[in-house]
């Protein structure tokens, strides 16, 4: 790849590895092993106690209860790379700059998407990778043909830049949406990964209108999958 | 008319406005992009649907050219 088509910001997180489909595929695994590791643990304890004494039936609730709340923070942290970003002004709220920032926003995307993002605050971006969600402070990838998962990551305007406190949000996505275009890989290698899983256990910690988004970007991957 | 733009609080700001026939539109443009280069911020410019360019030289043959600031991970 040529230098010029390389994001510029992989400069600094060169000690990372270069994201590719082979290496998301890993890390999804990793991740599910992580699950794993988590929850098999706490729900054989709980199984165990239950055969071996059933009085300890509310120690044994504990444990179960830990097998499932360990992955739903999880989801809710990929959730959350979707949530809007908090408001640091009053300014930065302030309805010309917001619709001008829609607008432009508004240009660099096809119709179906602007319309989507009216209705969610989200843009839907097909990329080679998979489809991609897109919002002020972070992205969603979903990725994978035979197994499907959300890959949520968090990524935003740099915050040690003095004016990226007071960008409006349609900016704030299209500052992503442009670095996204420009170099997929370099995309998500910049940006953390704050979950990987099942897109339906995403699903449930998002707000109703922003599922809206996943459902279209859902539909949109198998599209995708299918023209492959 | 070509015209680059900065994103920024209030939406946008058009910096530069030249149409490739008028020298002196251009270098003014190009001055404007170097500033703004300078100050950290990134050029793009969009390639076709889905797809943008990071340039370093103002295009001269562009129609919009856009400048963003750097991302991060969260």
């Amino acid at each position: 790849m040529a230098a010029a088509d390389v994001l510029p910001e992989t400069a600094s997180v060169h000690w990372r590895r270069r994201v590719d489909a082979a290496q998301l595929r890993g890390r999804g695994r990793l991740w599910t092993l992580t699950m794993a590791a988590h929850v098999v643990p706490f729900a054989g304890a709980a199984s165990l106690l239950l055969w071996m004494q059933p009085l300890a039936l509310p120690v044994a609730l504990v444990c179960f209860a830990h097998a499932w709340i360990i992955p739903e923070l999880y989801a809710q942290r990929g959730a959350n790379v979707l949530r809007p970003a908090r408001r640091m002004s009053a300014a930065d709220a302030a309805p010309g700059p917001e619709q001008r920032s829609v607008g432009l926003l508004g240009d660099l995307v096809g119709h179906e998407a602007r319309e989507l993002h009216a209705r969610t605050g989200l843009v839907l971006e097909p990329g080679r990778l998979g489809a991609w969600l897109v919002g002020e402070k972070g992205a969603v990838l979903l990725h994978g043909r035979r197994r499907l998962r959300a890959y949520c990551y968090c990524v935003k305007v740099d915050p040690r830049r003095p004016a990226a406190h007071d960008l409006p949000s349609g900016d704030r996505i299209a500052h992503l949406l442009l670095a996204l275009r420009s170099d997929e890989q370099g995309f998500a290698t910049v940006a953390n990964l704050a979950f990987a899983g099942a897109p339906w256990r995403l699903r449930r910690r998002m707000s109703r209108e922003t599922r809206a988004a996943l459902k279209a970007a859902l539909a949109s991957d198998s599209r995708s999958s299918a023209r492959l | 008319m070509a015209k680059l733009i900065r994103m920024d609080h209030t939406g946008h700001s058009t910096l530069a406005q030249w149409t490739a026939g008028d020298p002196a539109a251009v270098q003014a443009a190009v001055t404007v992009f170097r500033a703004e280069l300078d100050r950290g911020y990134l050029a793009m410019v969009s390639t076709g649907p889905g797809h943008a360019e990071h340039v370093r030289e103002l295009p001269v043959d562009a129609e919009l050219v856009i400048m963003r600031l750097p991302i991060s991970g969260g």
